[in-house]
């Protein structure tokens, strides 16, 4: 399966091997959201559960051009970013059991996954709020001049509210590091596209601040890839921000518990008969960079993996008890009487 | 021991803080205009526009920088010109530099600080408010409010090096109030109030600007009736340090509390509270408080001048708990 200068180019550059493993993320992070479903239904899960079922081609094409030194900052529907960049499955799984071992000790829930190690700043879930952190980690980075980027991601629902635009404003403003990432999926919640916005093009906000963005298929990983690479260089190369506004499609509901009044079955049966997992397996395997077979072992092992996550899930400690007395602050000072 | 004014000192306690590369700050018309208030007049020339940061009248991005850059290791001092324009921030300040802590199970710290003004003078109803327990409100936020020079120098440089956030108020007709600061360095922890003054028979309990009010009804009351108040100066109101308060009331077993906001569900309802839950059986007299009139600020001076806490309204109320 060598990779000639024609697949190299329609494959921007990836080798079959990097291809195949954002097939491998795409594959898992669909097996985890299906399993996280299943655990919601079993009560295992609680809370508000936002699954990123056919977002997948925006997380694994940003995130595979990204260092490992660069910086990802999210929203509340965060499974598929952190596991795009790599985060345990097992810590993942385990903080929506509520669990000790969860990424965040059983304290943030599926909407506040994080692993610092990994630069992997968090899920946020004020609707747009995180794009000033980002800002913030962005001027950080650039006042301690480290070659970084951070990247953000976002919803459409997150464009109206006025931090996008003191976010947009001051990134372009100081030229900082930061590539703006819209998953457009349509919908704000229950509230479809034309309903709450006066310009559905997201990337054309970015004119009002001279800022470079651009509209890409984020269903096909390799076109987000392509234009994350060039997102992610003009960042780098200290030419200030990107907006990229990445059109996909939410398979699921907004969340677990969504009756989903807002579309219609045959709008989501449209979308699901280009579910983009199985347009890139296809395709993989159509172009000769994987085989039926390599994709079966693979899907294989993230079942497996998926799977161990919920076993290690059930087996681990509930969330210590410690935290009910310490940890609201890093330096804690008590009353005194 | 040098003079200054509340300005001087808080200019001393920046400039000493800028010394730290990580530290930078960030506000409205810090730079270029000179400050509203002056404390960093000067600054921008001397350390440049990296780090003495003119901000968009945006007060979400203020903060939001500020937390954002405190995750990745940076210092921030970020300043809300007036604390009413603050409430554009509270979303930041709550969701974010409240919570990452703890939400995030301990991975992320936000060692920032808030620096912001109360204050009131003919500014109507949007210009005069001060939310003091809005902020104390927040586990995650620490609250830092001095009232002279030399704890506004020193309070200043412990919420620099705290690793959480931090609000540190300031007053808008405070920065002229001069007092005596060590020349050599010396320590004010975040949690410690103290005793301004000595006295033995009413207890008051008072924080930032009103600590100079009520020390100068003391000194009135003292010469010309013979009655001794103890003031205990808060300095912080979050952590609480309530030691010296209910010390104090434990001897003289009547108490003042007054503070500069409206009057019901504040800090001062909060001190009056604990006084009663852990000083119950040395209470002589029914607790009085003084705050604001419960109205919005109205311009007008003569009706303005009846809704601030005034001199005549703090001796009235030593009266009362007195008889």
């Amino acid at each position: 399966m060598a990779t000639t200068p024609e697949t190299a180019e329609q494959f921007a550059g990836l080798g079959s091997e990097q291809l195949v493993d954002m097939y491998r993320q795409m594959a898992l992070i669909r097996v985890f959201e299906e399993k996280c479903q299943e655990m919601y239904t079993r009560a295992k899960i609680g809370g508000f559960l936002h699954l990123y079922v056919g977002q997948e081609g925006v997380a694994v094409g940003m995130i595979a051009a990204l260092k490992p030194e660069d910086h990802i900052i999210t929203h509340y529907r965060d499974h598929g970013h952190a596991i795009a960049r790599g985060l345990d499955t097992n810590a993942l799984m385990a903080e929506l059991f509520g669990k000790a071992t969860g990424s965040a000790g059983g304290l943030g829930g599926s909407m506040h996954l994080v692993d610092v190690s990994k630069n992997f700043w968090g899920g946020y879930a004020i609707v747009g709020s995180h794009l000033l952190l980002a800002c913030g980690i962005g001027l950080g980075l650039k006042l301690q001049k480290r070659e970084e980027v951070i990247v953000v991601f976002f919803g459409d629902g997150s464009t109206n509210g006025g931090e996008f635009y003191e976010a947009l404003n001051l990134a372009q403003l100081s030229k900082l590091p930061v590539v703006f990432v819209c998953e457009n999926n349509l919908f704000a919640m229950g509230t479809p596209i034309a309903v709450h916005t006066s310009v559905q093009e997201i990337y054309r906000k970015a004119c009002a601040f001279d800022m470079t963005a651009e509209r890409v298929d984020g269903n096909d990983p390799v076109v987000m890839y392509e234009a994350a690479q060039r997102a992610v260089e003009h960042a780098r190369s200290g030419k200030g921000p990107v907006l990229l506004e990445a059109m996909t499609y939410r398979l699921r509901g907004h969340s677990a518990q969504d009756t989903q009044k807002y579309r219609t079955k045959e709008d989501v049966e449209k979308y699901r008969a280009q579910d983009p997992n199985q347009v890139f397996r296809q395709r993989l395997i159509e172009e000769g960079q994987m085989t039926e077979e390599q994709a079966q072992q693979i899907e294989q092992d993230v079942s497996a993996e998926v799977d161990a996550s919920v076993e290690f899930s059930d087996q681990s400690p509930p969330a210590d008890e410690k935290w009910l007395t310490t940890g609201v602050y890093a330096n804690e000072i008590l009353d005194k009487y | 021991m040098a003079v200054m004014s509340v300005r001087e000192a808080l200019q001393q306690a920046l400039r000493e803080q800028l010394e730290d590369p990580r530290v930078f700050i960030i506000g409205e018309d810090i730079g270029y205009y000179g400050s509203t208030y002056g404390v960093t007049a000067g600054f921008l020339d001397d350390y440049g526009p990296e780090r003495i940061r003119d901000a968009p009248i945006a007060e979400a991005g203020i903060v939001g920088i500020g937390v954002g850059a405190a995750m990745v290791g940076m210092r921030p001092i970020c300043e809300i010109m007036s604390v009413n324009f603050s409430l554009l921030a509270f979303d930041q300040l709550i969701n974010h530099a409240a919570k990452l802590h703890y939400m995030f199970g301990g991975q992320i710290t936000c060692p920032m600080v808030l620096r912001t003004t109360n204050g009131w003078r003919n500014l109507s109803a949007t210009h005069s408010q001060s939310f003091d327990s809005m902020f104390a409100y927040v586990p995650g936020l620490k609250v830092v409010a001095p009232s002279t020079p030399a704890d506004m120098k020193a309070l200043f440089k412990a919420s620099m090096e705290d690793p959480d956030p931090v609000i540190f108020i300031e007053h808008t007709l405070m920065y002229g109030v001069k007092g005596e600061v060590p020349d050599d360095p010396y320590e004010v922890k975040i949690g410690e109030s103290r005793v301004a003054r000595e006295g033995k028979d009413v207890t008051i309990v008072t924080y930032s600007r009103p600590v100079h009010l009520c020390m100068d009804v003391a000194e009135k009351l003292s010469k010309e009736e013979g009655i001794e108040c103890e003031i205990i100066d808060l300095r912080t109101i979050r952590p609480m340090d309530m030691s010296k308060a209910l010390t104090s009331f434990r001897k003289t077993g009547r108490a003042v509390v007054v503070s500069e906001e409206w009057q019901s569900h504040g800090v001062q309802a909060e001190v009056t509270a604990r006084l009663y839950e852990h000083g119950f059986d040395y209470l002589d007299a029914p607790i009085e408080r003084v705050g604001f009139r419960e109205v919005p600020f109205p311009y007008a001076t003569n009706l303005e001048d009846q809704v601030v806490v005034t001199p005549a309204r703090i001796t009235e109320a030593i009266r009362k708990v007195l008889t």
